[in-house]
This record gives C-alpha cells, structure tokens and sequence, in this order.
C-alpha cells in the first residue's frame, strides 16, 4: 500500500509539464506490475487523482483496476461505468495518447460494462469522446471505431453513427479493425437508408487485401450483393481485379443463395423472385438478411416503374399494375407516389382518369446550389489527387519498394538499372 | 417498274424468257412466270421447278431437307420421290438407304429398296478405288506432280460421289502440294469449298475463299462469282449478315448458273437481298442494292423480292411485310436460310419501325399500327422494347397512343454525367488510398515479423 501511495505523490508531483510526464510515463510502466498485483485495493486512490490534470496517472490505475474480476452485481457495473464514462470526458488528449493500449483497454472494458448493463445507449456518447481523443486526425481509424459502431448498432443510434463514417479513413492500426469499421459502418448506413455509403464500405470490405478469407468478408458480400441489388438493380458477380485472388476464388462459394437471388433477381419476373425468397427462407433467415431480402423484393417493382420512365410518357396506373405485376390499379398508385416523393421519379398522377404523367429530371442545373455543390466536388476531388500524389511520392521515396522494385527490375534489363535502389540494397 | 426491266443483262435475259416483257405488276407476274422463280412464290412451293435450279448432290440434300421440314404430306413424298430418281442417276449408295427409309413404302413399289442397283455400285466402286489406288501410286513412284495431283482430285471426285465428305475433302486438300499454277490452285479450292459447304463446315469455305482470292493471276469472272457466294455463304451461317449481304451483292452476272451445285441465281438475290434489308442503312440499301445494276438483273428473278424491297425504301411497310408474310413459309424451306429467317424478319420488321419514326417528332400509334397491319398495343409492345434497347429515342404516350421523339439535354446530360464521373472518382481513389494502406501496413508486419 504504501508503494501505491508513492506512485500517487509520483503522479500528482509529475503531471504539470510536457517533460515531466514523459518521465511520469516511464515511471508508471515501471510500477505497472505492481499496480497489477493490487489492482483490488486501487478504487479508494484514484479520488486522490484530478482525472484532468493527471490523466495519465489516473489512465493507469484505472487500467489496473478494470483488468480485475469482473463486478458481480448491476450495481458495481454501473458505478465503474459511471466512473470510466467520467474520465473519458474530462481526461486530456495529449496523456492519454502516450499510452493508448492502456486507454483502449479501459474503453473496451467500459463497452462490456455497459453491454452487460444492457444498456448500449450509455455507451455511445463518451466512446465518442473517447475516439476523438485517441485519434491523431480524422483520417485515423482507432480500434475504437468498430467498438463505437457496434454501440451505435444495438442501440439503434444510426445518426450518432453517421457522425464518424462522414471522415474518410486512411490510415490504419490494425487490418482486423478496417474489416469491422466498414462492416458495422455498411450495416449502420443500411439502417439510415443511406445504400450509396452503405455500398461503398461494404465494398471496401470486399476487396480488402486478405491472405485467408475470413467471416467479416463473407457476411459483408452477402451484404453487398443484395445492397446493390436494391441500390443498382444488378449485380456483377466479378469482383474487380483489385480484389485479393482469395476473395475472388472464395467468396461466391461461400454466399450461393445470395448469388442465386441476385440472378433470379435479373430475370425481372417478380413471382420467381418471390418463390425462390420463400423457398429459401430459412438461410436469409439465419443470417439475419431477411428484412434486407425483402427490401430486394419490393425494390423490383421500383425498378420496373423505373424503366417504364424511360420508355412512358403516360401511361395507365392499370397498366402499371399489370407490367409491374401489382395486383391493382390502387397498389401501383401507391408505389408510384412513393417514388414520387422519395424523388426516385419524376411524375404527376391525374386520378380523375387514373393516368400518370412522367416527367423528364426538372434539375436545369443553373442553381446557385448546383454551382456550389459542383465547386466542392472538385475542391473535394483535388485535395484527392493531390493526397494521391503525395503517396505515390512517399511511395517512390519508400526504401522497401525500392529495393524490391529494383530487385526486380534487375532481373529483367540492366541497362535499365539506375544505381539509386543498390544503395538501399546494402 | 417496266423500264427496268430492259436494262437487264442480255444473259440474264436467257433465263428470264417468262418475265422479259411483261407488264410488271407483280400480281400478274407470279402467276405467269411462276415456274420460272418457284422459291420465292406466295403459293406453295413448286417443288419440280425448285429442283430445276439445282444439280449434283445440293439437289438430292434440298429435296431431302424439304421432306423433313414440310408438314404437307403431298409435297413430302414429292420431295423425296424426285430425290429417289436423282440418287439413282448417280452412285451414293449411303443417301439412297437413308432416302429409302424416309420413304418408307409409300410411293409404291417402284420408290423400294433396290439392292441390286446398290450392290452393283458398290461393286463398282470398289474396283473402281482400287483402280484409282494403283495409278496413284504408279504416279508416286514416278514422281510426275500433275499426275498425283490429277490422282488425287480423282480420289476427291470419287468420293464426293459416293458420299465420303469427309474422305472427299482430305483428297482435295492433298491435291494442294502438287499445285503448280494458279489455276489449279484455284481449282484445289473450289473442289474444296463445295465439299465444305455440303459438309456445313464453313470455317473451312471461309478459309479456302480467301486461299482463292490470294492467287495472284486474275481470276475468271465466273469463278470470282462462285467465290463470293460462297464467301456470303459462311458469312451468313455464321451470322454476319451485313458482311453476307455485301458478299452476295458483289456477285457479277456472269455467275449464271455456273454454281447450280451450290446455288442458284434467284437464291443470291434472296439471300443478298433479306440480309441488306436486315443490316443495311438507307443510304447503303439504296447504293449498294436498289441502284446496283448488278444486282437488279438478280432481283429481277424474284420480283417478290425486289418489290418488297422497293417497298420497304419508299416506306410502303404494310405491303412489304405482307411480302415477306407470304415469302416466309416457302423460306423456311431453304436449306441455307431457314435458321435464319426468324432473325432476319425481326431485324427488318425492327428496321422498319426505326425508320418510320425516325423523321417525326411525334407519331399517331394508330396509324402507325394501321401501316404495320398489326394493333396498337401489340405495336406498344414492340416499341417500348425498342426503346429499352436504346434503338429509337422517343416515349410513348400510353393515354394519347402517340409516340414523342426525345431529343436529349446535352447539356444537363453532361452535367449529369461529370457529377456522376466525380463521384466515382472520389470513391475509387478513396478506397485505393485505404488499400494502398492497408497492404504497406501488411507488407510492414511480414517485415516486423521476420526481424
């Protein structure tokens, strides 16, 4: 007991300047054992600790005391959440981040207090908090952010969740959290209705480098095969070919049934795509897919409304019905408004003649809006490119690269050989 | 329409006693002449006439495809007891078991099984093989190369008689070492073609075509004929019809019936003819078929034909449909033609309802259906499929019946697009950068780890 007292007078003395706390975190990784061993006797210390000013310090014990049995009773539980919820919001940014294993621990432990409270809504504010602290900048994807998502997601807080998948991620910890992120993040946008997104995390799941296929893939294909049903209305079965060849070899095999709606799904006859759904139920079923597959379903009839736009001026909501295959004149009306507001299609219903009007897209893109959405698209797109350079040159400059490059440009024609990779060579 | 008829080629004119002066109302004429251009008559086909046109086995494979393929049981045994006779003024005895089979007792006892017909030609055969077997091999051992050339397209001959193609095509083929002129060359590839086509192996009557066309000394008017049709031919088996079309139109007049082996005159306007109507635009409809002088002297055998076609050019599609109605039955006859007449009819018929709506901004659909003896939502069907194909820019009007050209936006249709590029842009390049990533992150472990 008295060493811990030691390492609290260590830490309230060490927390002032930069220097200082560097030399604190030298100090703490020391005692960290010892913390360890009392982790049970540590709870009572901390509230000699300001968790603002001596972050790092506070960091520690609480890791100490967190990586202990777990509480038993509801009510232990909610005092540590209470407690790490705390803390998250009031630490500072620059302690923490000098020994972010220790501050994922805690958050992790935080998640399961709080899933274990059943209460995931709890967790979704400080997890937050908590990546905003730990990331360097928003292009960062911490092992926090599958965490956070799978807060979102059982809590039903899609918009929170939105928040974070806005940034575009660049850089990352850990191939593992890049497949969960965008795994999560494609679900979260499938509850906000947001496909495009939706489609394009899932995608990148997909065609994510990987030496073994792994389970987040394959139920992420599954995902995006009937995503972009219900967002395209296709599907190509041909992964592109910067997919990993294992992806490319594997996954069909894994995701039949899906492969099989999605080519039931071209034939465009609704009925088929409804016998195949129920006679293979149970499987969508069990992955948890079916209120997706039937998204698929109903989506077919939006897509033949809108073929019919492309050949239609008019036309009968009677005649709707019967090329779409509705069962009456009403339902169409119905779908037809849907769209209509949903401004999938553009068009007018007369209901005294039950006729319906396509319109050609009205956007004459003259707006002020217009204008400002194209100029920051482009803005957008430049700071692209000009990161894509900046890559390529980081890349050309990368003495790994260059010794392989030249490795194997060796191998094919000397006197192409510049002298630049043999000195990384050596 | 009389005038044309005049310019017709002197040696045309041989063939076209019938309709040489008549006053060409078709009508009429296909009553009149109707023995001269059996094939392409409304009416049921006229088989005698038919087989008329033709000689050598391609008479014999008609008749007997017209036999499998007719439902009318009249014109079946007709087929078949003309292909009888014809079998048995040559020597193959494998087509005349298979053609007494199909007969099947039903022309009588004359039209039976005549075993001592073929075991004497077999018989024949065979001395005759070994004949032939021994002065090719005195010819080998004397190396003359014309007589082992000469062998050999006796061998060829031989066998292409008795019904061995395949045989038959390997003895030509063998012929081509011993080649010394062109002609023979030539020759070598005819010999080859026409052994081809009867086998329906027309990769190979592309190939001997073009052998043919690389000889360097000119070549007969007739055989370059000959040449082309069978170059339009494998174009059209093999489903090209434009290239078939301008194939056939080349054709000269000298072919005359020269080819009756292979195909007759009226068959290259038919031939030539649909498939122009099928692929061809406007322009090379009106260049290439109804002002080639040429050609004219073919179509002139099948008025039907030329009608139509001048029917579909003055957009007269009712009574050019209605042509092609009653051509369609006697079509399906045709043993080059009738896997492709379907095809063929759909890509005029498509053609025909492009054209027609193509100078209007906006068409009555009951007209149009009136012009095209059909109803207005069987025509709404086919257009609608037209649109969807992209092959006619303009929307229906379901309420009104009327048909509205579309003139696209080009300006909002590139504003569109360039949003659309964009985006897809910042998508790849955003994944690409997380991929690039995530394999210097693996590349980096792989290093990690070894160290």
């Amino acid at each position: 007991m008295d060493q811990v007292e030691s390492v609290v007078a260590q830490i309230q003395g060490l927390s002032s300047s930069v220097s200082d706390v560097s030399a604190l975190h030298n100090y703490l990784k020391q005692v960290d054992e010892v913390l360890h061993a009392e982790s049970t006797g540590l709870l009572p210390f901390l509230d000699q600790l300001d968790p603002s000013k001596h972050s790092l310090g506070y960091l520690y014990f609480l890791e100490a005391c967190t990586s202990g049995p777990v509480p038993v009773t509801n009510e232990q539980a909610s005092v540590l959440a209470l407690m790490i919820a705390r803390f998250i919001s009031s630490c500072a940014a620059e302690q923490i981040r000098l020994a972010p294993d220790k501050f994922i621990a805690v958050c992790k432990r935080f998640k399961d207090q709080v899933l274990l409270l059943g209460a995931p809504l709890r967790g979704v504010a400080p997890m937050l908090t908590a990546i905003r602290k730990l990331q360097s900048s928003t292009e960062h994807l911490t092992t926090l952010h599958p965490e956070f998502l799978l807060l979102c997601l059982l809590a039903k807080s899609y918009k929170t969740g939105l928040s974070i998948l806005e940034d575009s991620i660049f850089e990352v910890d850990q191939p593992r959290d890049i497949f969960l992120y965008c795994y999560y993040g494609g679900m979260i946008c499938i509850g906000h209705k947001c496909f495009q997104k939706a489609l394009e995390l899932l995608h990148n799941v997909v065609t994510a480098p990987m030496s073994t296929i792994n389970a987040i893939a394959v139920e992420a294909y599954k995902k995006y095969i009937l995503v972009s049903l219900i967002h395209n209305g296709q599907f190509s079965t041909s992964l592109p070919k910067y997919a990993s060849s294992t992806a490319q070899r594997n996954l069909k095999n894994f995701c039949q049934p899906y492969v099989e709606l999605a080519n039931c799904y071209v034939n465009g006859k609704i009925t088929e795509l409804e016998v195949y759904v129920q006679a293979n139920r149970d499987k969508f079923e069990s992955d948890s897919n079916l209120g997706l597959v039937k998204q698929v379903v109903s989506s077919m009839y939006k897509q033949n409304i809108q073929r019919l736009t492309q050949t239609y001026l008019t036309l009968s909501l009677q005649d709707i019905a019967n090329t779409v295959q509705l069962n009456s004149p009403k339902e169409a009306e119905m779908h037809v408004l849907q769209m209509i507001q949903d401004g999938e299609i553009y068009a007018t219903i007369n209901q005294k003649d039950g006729m319906v009007r396509f319109l050609e897209d009205p956007e004459q893109y003259k707006t002020c809006q217009m204008i400002e959405r194209i100029d920051s698209s482009i803005q957008r797109i430049m700071s692209l490119s000009k990161k894509l350079m900046g890559m390529d040159e980081l890349m050309s400059c990368d003495p790994l690269y260059l010794t392989k490059a030249g490795r194997e440009r060796q191998r094919f024609d000397f006197d192409d050989f510049d002298s630049v990779p043999q000195k990384f060579n050596t | 329409m009389a005038g044309e008829d005049d310019s017709s080629n002197p040696m045309m004119e041989e063939m076209l006693y019938a309709n040489g002066g008549d006053e060409l109302s078709s009508s009429s004429s296909s009553s009149s002449s109707r023995k001269n251009r059996p094939i392409i008559s409304g009416e049921q086909l006229d088989i005698e006439a038919y087989a008329g046109l033709y000689s050598g086995r391609t008479k014999i494979m008609r008749l007997v495809f017209i036999a499998d393929h007719c439902d009318n049981v009249g014109m079946q045994t007709e087929a078949l007891r003309m292909a009888y006779d014809e079998i048995k003024r040559g020597e193959n005895t494998q087509l005349f078991r298979e053609v007494v089979k199909k007969i099947d007792g039903r022309l009588g006892p004359d039209y039976g099984m005549d075993n001592v017909w073929s075991e004497s030609i077999d018989r024949k055969a065979e001395l005759r093989k070994e004949k032939l077997e021994s002065e090719l091999n005195s010819y080998r051992t004397n190396l003359i190369k014309e007589s082992i050339r000469m062998g050999y397209n006796d061998f060829g001959e031989f066998y292409y008689a008795h019904g061995a193609l395949g045989e038959a095509f390997k003895s030509f083929v063998r012929t081509r070492d011993y080649c010394t002129t062109s002609k023979h060359i030539i020759q070598m590839c005819l010999s080859a073609i026409l052994v081809s086509i009867e086998m329906g192996q027309f990769t190979h009557v592309a190939n001997y075509v073009s052998k043919a066309e690389q000889t360097p000394e000119a070549v007969e008017p007739s055989t370059v004929g000959k040449l082309r049709c069978a170059a339009g031919l494998a174009y059209l088996e093999a489903k090209k019809y434009k290239l078939a079309a301008r194939k056939f139109l080349e054709v000269g007049p000298d072919l005359g019936n020269s080819y009756s082996d292979v195909i007759a005159p009226q068959d290259v306007a038919t031939y030539g003819g649909l498939c122009a109507l099928a692929s061809f635009d406007r322009m090379e409809l009106k260049n290439k078929v109804i002002d080639n002088i040429n050609f004219r002297n073919f179509l002139e055998l099948v008025p039907e034909l030329r009608e139509l076609i001048n029917d579909f050019y003055s957009s007269h599609y009712a009574s050019c449909l209605e042509y092609l109605g009653n051509l369609k039955q006697n079509l399906l006859l045709d043993i080059h033609l009738h896997d492709h007449v379907e095809m063929l009819y759909d890509q005029i018929r498509n053609k025909a309802l492009i054209q027609y709506t193509l100078p209007f901004v906006s068409v009555d659909m009951r007209m149009m259906a009136d012009a095209f003896k059909t109803s207005v939502s069987g025509l709404e069907k086919e257009l609608e499929a037209l649109i969807t194909d992209d092959q006619i820019q303009a929307r229906i009007d379901s309420h009104n019946k009327i048909l509205y050209a579309r003139h696209a936006d080009q300006r909002n249709a590139t504003f569109q697009r360039v949003l659309q590029t964009g985006g897809e842009f910042d998508q790849d390049v955003r994944s690409m950068l997380l991929r690039a990533n995530l394999l210097k992150h693996e590349y980096n472990l792989r290093n990690s780890r070894k160290l």
